[in-house]
This record gives structure tokens, C-alpha cells and sequence, in this order.
């Protein structure tokens, strides 16, 4: 906050001088180390907005959920688009496809595809329902992640999803992904 | 096929015209007559009844009627039809073929959103940049309008552009097959701007942006690869940004694929990896044969198509100006060439300047029909020397399951009577 604080002092000093010589030049302008527009974000700014989740479980939120508390919440609210076993759609399959990346007809599901089990937490939280986005509990977003991976038979049915034992799901595809070789195809 | 005599002008005027309804200039007797013939049929008279007021609004001679006073707003003549294809619930198709130059007019622009286009007072929007960073910043609209400006004109291609053409022909024309692509010039502050302003820590190597529609829509970036050309863009063509283009604030990442320019920015995060969110992870990743999926596949390759004649249009015997759009998002369009006899030989086209690099280039390319069957295709050459591939190289390389990123040539059938149809050879 300190050096802030010394930024902004040095910034309206040298502003102040610019402008008592009228308008500073470009080369001038673009010398200036900030232009000072805009305001630090407060911790309550943040937090309405700093909802990302990363691989390392970054940013997962405090609560817990458990597959059978999930199964109630995606019959609830998720099965009417992805299906009763969240196979039948008709919206995205989430469920079943393992083996399948390699076929002439994959099936890319979260079993079968999704690399990481913290995208689904926070991709649920952000983005689902798709009618009410933002309106399940962090408890339901648990619970509901932890019931799609118990379909998927990557979790046991006892499971307790949290902040801790989220992140150190493995994932079955969690090695199919390879960087960018393009330009790939020659003439 | 053959190239054009070097007076293809005075060629065309020898050509009899062929008198078909479509050639016909819209009179106000045609349309008269297209009126009266359905009076008495209700639902068909409802139909035509935005024709009916054109063709009221029409007089037999405008030299003769004061025309009409100025508008707050422009409109395009009533007359003009041309318009987007709406795919889904998730997009719609700019309608190349109809469309003149390289500019796409910000109506036309396609459309790409994962969960509708959201309402944004652009009074109470913020662009929040935090994470690794020196100083966290919210910044107003009217904060971000304050940075020194620049505008660039670049295409923004969809990279499931042509990804129903990788089993088999599926779109009957131009806007079909290739419509997840327009250009527009974009103005707004430099990404790199707005990071310096803020200050990067050295550790901070990826960027997170984040989208204020119901999707919350978010994508990783490598901080190195966007701070050079990066924009954070509140104006398009000229005017703000439409609310489908991601008003009032967008990201803009030349030549890299269009669910990176994620629209109606709220938010850009600094950390040390890639977020790997669902974007990036379940979608917009590229399945290759052996199962193994490309990620972070994000610059759409060089790339064109012939728009004028193309799937769906019918062309005469005679002269033909060929007409095409190439771009790369490796930088410049060096060359763009045709073929008309199914890629076994290939023809420079003419370029139109100015060539500008991540942009729609337009090319021309002047040539007779003798009325035998045909396939028209065009390539292009970017300034990297990569030459835009054929179906079949780009297929024995990825296979047909990586839905996204096909930049294969496109192959254009005329038959004898003159019908363009989308093909693949």
C-alpha cells in the first residue's frame, strides 16, 4: 500500500508540473510510470468476483457434499437436461465414454475427457443450472461434483467432497492432453 | 474454365444476358404484381405485407418525389435482405456471400455466446485486473476510455468455423460452411497498457479473462504471446460495440481463436499456469486419432474461401470475377490462389490492398465459364510460406473427430446449368 501510495505522489507531482507547462508531449505522456486512472479493489470488491477454481484447489470455497446429497440435487435441478444417469441428454453426456477417445465415435464426458475434477467445480459454480446460473449452494456444487464422479467410477459412493480432497481427484484423461504442435499439415 | 482475355469488359457486354426473374432490376411493377396476384389469400397477404409498404414507400420516379428527412439512426434500404443464419441458441452465421470488401458491418458479425447475450449498463461495468500483480485495479468504462487509444482491423474467426465440413459436405453456402468469421476494425486501449499500468510481477506468466454473461465465460492466456498485439476494445467499426459482440468491453487477441476474445470483460487474473477451465479443458480442445487431444490450439491458420460464385448461387457462361476472402492468424495473406479445374492447376489472385496482417483480405480473380462442369477452389499463402491445406492432408493428419480448427480448402462444384454446390474432393 506503501509504494502505492509513494506511485500516485510521484504521479500527481509530475502531472502537476506537466500541466503547469500545458499539456505534457506524447513522448512526455508516455514516460509517465502510471496514469492513475481507476481504484484499488477492497476485499469485499473482490470477493463477489474471485470465484475461479484451479487444478491446485485454489479458490475452492469452505462447505462439503456428499454423492448421495449430489444424486438429490442433479435429479433436482441437472437431469432435465443431461438425463436421468447423466447419460441421456439431451444436453452434454456427462456420464460413461471411458475407452472411447480413440474410436471412430468418441464420447467425451467427464469421465472420459475432462482432465482435471476442479473444472467441474468450478465451471458448475459459475455456469449451472444453465436456467439459473450462480444459484446452487457451494454445499450443492460439492455434492453435485462428487455425484458425477461417483458415476463416472472415479470416487467411491462414501466419499465427502471438500476443499481437500476435491483437488487430489484423479482423473482418468488427466494425461491425454499434448501442447500445440501446428503448423502440422505440409502441403 | 480460363483466365480472362485482358478486356474482360467488352468480352461481357457480348454476352446476351439471360432474362431470368432473378436478373430482372426490382421494379415496382414486379412487385406490384406479386401483390395483387395473392389478394384474397390472408395468410399469404400477411406474409407480404413488409413488402406491400416498401413497395408503397417506392415512387415511380425518385427524381420526382422529395425524398425522405434525415434519420437519427441510418437504416439500410428496404430492399437489402441479407442476413445472419441464427444456427442455435449459441450462434449465428455472417452471410459472406452477400457482403463487398473486407469489413463486416457489426449487425452481420457473427455470433458465438455460451449463454445468451447478457443487458450491460455500461455505467456500472468494471474491469477488474488482480492476481499477481503490483497494484490490483477496478476500472470503469470511462477509466478504460482514458488510455491512449489505437485501432486495428482484424478478423475474429470461431474455431468450430467449418467444423460440420470435416465428415462431409454439410452447408449449402458460404455462410454455412464458413460463416464463423468476420472483420471489423476494433478500437480500445492496449492490453499492455493496462497490465503495465497495474504491474506484473515477473512470476506471472498466464492471464485469466472473464466474461460478465451467464456463462461466466473464462479462457487462460499466455502472458507472453497476447501483451504484444492484446486490445481491450469498446468500439467496433466505428460506433460501441454491439451487445452480441460483448458491450461494452471486449478482448480482442489477433488472429487467435474467437473464444479468447471473450466479450463483456469483468475480469483479468494473473497466475503462474493456466486455469484450465472448462473452455479449455473439455472444449476447444482438439481430439487427434490415438485419443490424445491438442490444447491451447489457439491461432487460427491460414484460411480462405471463395464467396461470389459459391453454394447456392447460379453463374452464367461468360465472364466470372472470382471473389474470395483469404486470412491467417499467423500474420499477413502473401498470396491467394485459384484453382478452377479442382486444384490440379493453381492461379495467383489479385490481392486488394491494403493487406493488412490477422485481417480479411478480399481477392479477385478474373476468369471465363464455358459452361462444362466444374470445381472452383481457393488457397491461401500466408507470410510464413504455409500454404492452406487440402481436406485430405489436414484429415490424415488430425483424422475427423477434432471439430475444431479445419482450414481446409473449399471446394465449389458448378454443374452445367450453372448451380454452385459445396463439395469435397
Amino acid at each position: 500500500m506503501f509504494r502505492f501510495n509513494l506511485v500516485a505522489a510521484v504521479l500527481v507531482i509530475t502531472l502537476g508540473i506537466g500541466w503547469q507547462k500545458g499539456l505534457a508531449t506524447a513522448a512526455e505522456a508516455h514516460s509517465i510510470t502510471g496514469y492513475g486512472f481507476g481504484h484499488a479493489p477492497s476485499d469485499r470488491e473482490l470477493q463477489g468476483w474471485d470465484i475461479d477454481v484451479r487444478p491446485t484447489g485454489t479458490g475452492l470455497p469452505a462447505g462439503q457434499g456428499t454423492v448421495s446429497q449430489g444424486a438429490t440435487v442433479f435429479a433436482g435441478k441437472c437431469a432435465s437436461c443431461h438425463g436421468a444417469t447423466g447419460r441421456e441428454g439431451p444436453m452434454d453426456r456427462l456420464v460413461g465414454g471411458q475407452g472411447t477417445l480413440a474410436s471412430r465415435q468418441p464420447i467425451k464426458t467427464i469421465g472420459s475427457y475432462w482432465p482435471y475434477a476442479t473444472t467441474l467445480y468450478d465451471y458448475i459454480r459459475r455456469a449451472m443450472p444453465f436456467n439459473a446460473p450462480q444459484s446452487l449452494t457451494n454445499d450443492e456444487v460439492y455434492a453435485v461434483v462428487a455425484w458425477l464422479l461417483y458415476q463416472n467410477d472415479i470416487i467411491s459412493t462414501g466419499t465427502v467432497l471438500d476443499a481437500e480432497t476435491l483437488p487430489a481427484v484423479h482423473m482418468p484423461n488427466r494425461n491425454g492432453f499434448v501442447p500445440d504442435p501446428r503448423p502440422d499439415v505440409s502441403r | 474454365m480460363h483466365p480472362a482475355p485482358e478486356n474482360p469488359i467488352s468480352e461481357t457486354r457480348e454476352e446476351p444476358l439471360a432474362d431470368t426473374p432473378a436478373s430482372r432490376p426490382l421494379s415496382r411493377r414486379a412487385l406490384l404484381c406479386q401483390a395483387v396476384t395473392t389478394l384474397g389469400l390472408t395468410a399469404a397477404q400477411a406474409i407480404l405485407s413488409p413488402l406491400r409498404a416498401e413497395e408503397s414507400s417506392v415512387p415511380t420516379d425518385p427524381t420526382r418525389v422529395p425524398g425522405t428527412p434525415p434519420t437519427l439512426y441510418g437504416q439500410r434500404s428496404p430492399f437489402e435482405k441479407s442476413e445472419r443464419v441464427v444456427k442455435s441458441w449459441w450462434g449465428s452465421l455472417t452471410p459472406l456471400q452477400d457482403l463487398d470488401g473486407v469489413v463486416t458491418p457489426a449487425s452481420l458479425h457473427f455470433e458465438r455466446h455460451h449463454n445468451g447475450v447478457p443487458s450491460i449498463d455500461p455505467s456500472h461495468h468494471k474491469l477488474l485486473v488482480h492476481g499477481l500483480v503490483d497494484r490490483p485495479l477496478i476500472l470503469s468504462m470511462d477509466d478504460l476510455k482514458r488510455f491512449p487509444s489505437v485501432s486495428r482491423l482484424v478478423f475474429i474467426e470461431c474455431s468450430g468455423n467449418s467444423g460440420s465440413e470435416w465428415r462431409a459436405p454439410t452447408g449449402q453456402t458460404a455462410q454455412q460452411t464458413h460463416g464463423l468469421t468476420s472483420t471489423s476494425e476494433w478500437t480500445g486501449v492496449r492490453l499492455a497498457t493496462v497490465l503495465k499500468e497495474v504491474g506484473l510481477k515477473p512470476e506471472a506468466t498466464w492471464m485469466l479473462a472473464e466474461g460478465s454473461d451467464a456463462a461466466v465465460m473464462t479462457r487462460s492466456l499466455p502472458v507472453a504471446d497476447i501483451m504484444e498485439e492484446g486490445l481491450l476494445c469498446y468500439a467496433q467499426n466505428g460506433e460501441a460495440l454491439r451487445p452480441e459482440q460483448g458491450y461494452p468491453l471486449r478482448l480482442v487477441i489477433p488472429g487467435w481463436e474467437g473464444n479468447t476474445c471473450i466479450k463483456w470483460l469483468r475480469r483479468l487474473k494473473l497466475g503462474t499456469a493456466p486455469f484450465m477451465t472448462r473452455e479449455e479443458t473439455s472444449r476447444y480442445t482438439d481430439l487427434m486419432p490415438d485419443g490424445s487431444a491438442r490444447q491451447f490450439t489457439m491461432v487460427m491458420e491460414a484460411k480462405s474461401v471463395i464467396t461470389t460464385p459459391s453454394g447456392g448461387q447460379k453463374v452464367r457462361p461468360g465472364f466470372i470475377e472470382v471473389r474470395g476472402l483469404a486470412w491467417s492468424g499467423r500474420g499477413s495473406v502473401m498470396k491467394a490462389e485459384v484453382s478452377t479445374d479442382g486444384g490440379r492447376s493453381w492461379e495467383e489472385a489479385q490481392l486488394q490492398e491494403p493487406v493488412l496482417p490477422k485481417c480479411h483480405t478480399r481477392f479477385r480473380f478474373s476468369c471465363r465459364w464455358d459452361g462444362e462442369e466444374t470445381i472452383l477452389q481457393s488457397r491461401c499463402i500466408d507470410e510464413t510460406g504455409y500454404v492452406q491445406p487440402a481436406r485430405t492432408a489436414l484429415i490424415a493428419v488430425r483424422g475427423m473427430n477434432s471439430d475444431y480448427h479445419n482450414n481446409a480448402i473449399q471446394s465449389w462444384k458448378i454443374s452445367r446449368e450453372g448451380h454452385v454446390t459445396n463439395v469435397q474432393v
